[in-house]
């Protein structure tokens, strides 16, 4: 429950794929919900680097994430913090990305998942990650 | 949103304790109970059931409605339902996303092959 997980086939070689996900002219292109316009697209690709993107949606309402690279292993792996900028709350979040070469192209997995994850962690040590569980389905179904 | 993260450190709070996911777990089987019935299983006296109920109402878990003399107790979805809902604004973000990051990491490697 605490973390997303999607999966994309892409026709392109991992190095690609990885580039767009970590250039600025590549997250230019694809980053946002909807066509809108990325306004600010900073990387510094390194362990310990930190990204910045703000973009616009068709709306008109603008949002801003940034975060620290916390593993970086090109074409394969990349792996950063994540926080909104207008979260008052500033709750953190992680964000992963695992490109695997096939035969035709990338596949690419991605995991976002909440700090809420280490609250689940703690709660199976105690052994009542399953009663949770057994709420999400029930509330999920 | 904003309260998103206080509110769940709640509802782990409150489902810390085994008696309370006892009676989650019974309300989820049956739907509603009365703090009577909730009670019986337990070797707990009915002010301690109370307290317990009191931790999950604060954390939203529970509903409790008075009829007459009898108050029923049910389940409720809010805590989780923001837990939904954050899974949903992400499930939006990125879906989206990755389906233009697919198409402009395709329509580079169309331009980067001829250069082999």
């Amino acid at each position: 429950m605490t973390s997303l997980t999607l999966v994309r086939r892409i026709a392109a070689q991992p190095a690609t794929v990885f580039d767009a996900l970590t250039t600025s002219d590549g997250i230019a292109c694809w980053w946002g919900p909807d066509g809108g316009p990325v306004l600010i697209a900073e990387t510094d690709v390194r362990v310990g680097g930190r990204f910045r993107v703000r973009f616009r949606m068709l709306d008109g309402s603008e949002h801003e994430s940034s975060g620290e690279y916390l593993h970086v292993d090109p074409p394969h792996h990349l792996a950063m913090s994540w926080r909104w900028s207008d979260d008052e709350d500033g709750g953190e979040s992680r964000v992963e990305f695992v490109l695997r070469a096939t035969d035709t192209g990338t596949e690419l997995t991605l995991t976002h998942s909440g700090l809420q994850d280490e609250a689940t962690r703690t709660g199976h040590e105690e052994g009542w990650g399953g009663a949770l569980d057994k709420l999400v389905r029930h509330f999920a179904g | 949103m904003v309260n998103y993260y206080q509110t769940l450190d709640r509802t782990f709070a409150a489902l810390g304790d085994p008696t309370r996911r006892a009676i989650l777990a019974r309300l989820e089987q049956e739907g509603s109970a009365t703090v009577s019935q909730l009670a019986q299983p337990f070797s707990i006296k009915l002010p301690a059931v109370m307290k317990h109920l009191d931790v999950l109402d604060d954390a939203g878990l529970i509903i409790r409605t008075k009829t007459g003399r009898t108050v029923i107790v049910r389940l409720s979805p809010a805590p989780m339902q923001a837990a939904m809902d954050w899974l949903r604004r992400y499930e939006h973000f990125w879906t989206h996303s990755l389906d233009r990051l697919a198409a402009y990491a395709e329509s580079q490697e169309a331009q980067r092959r001829p250069e082999k």
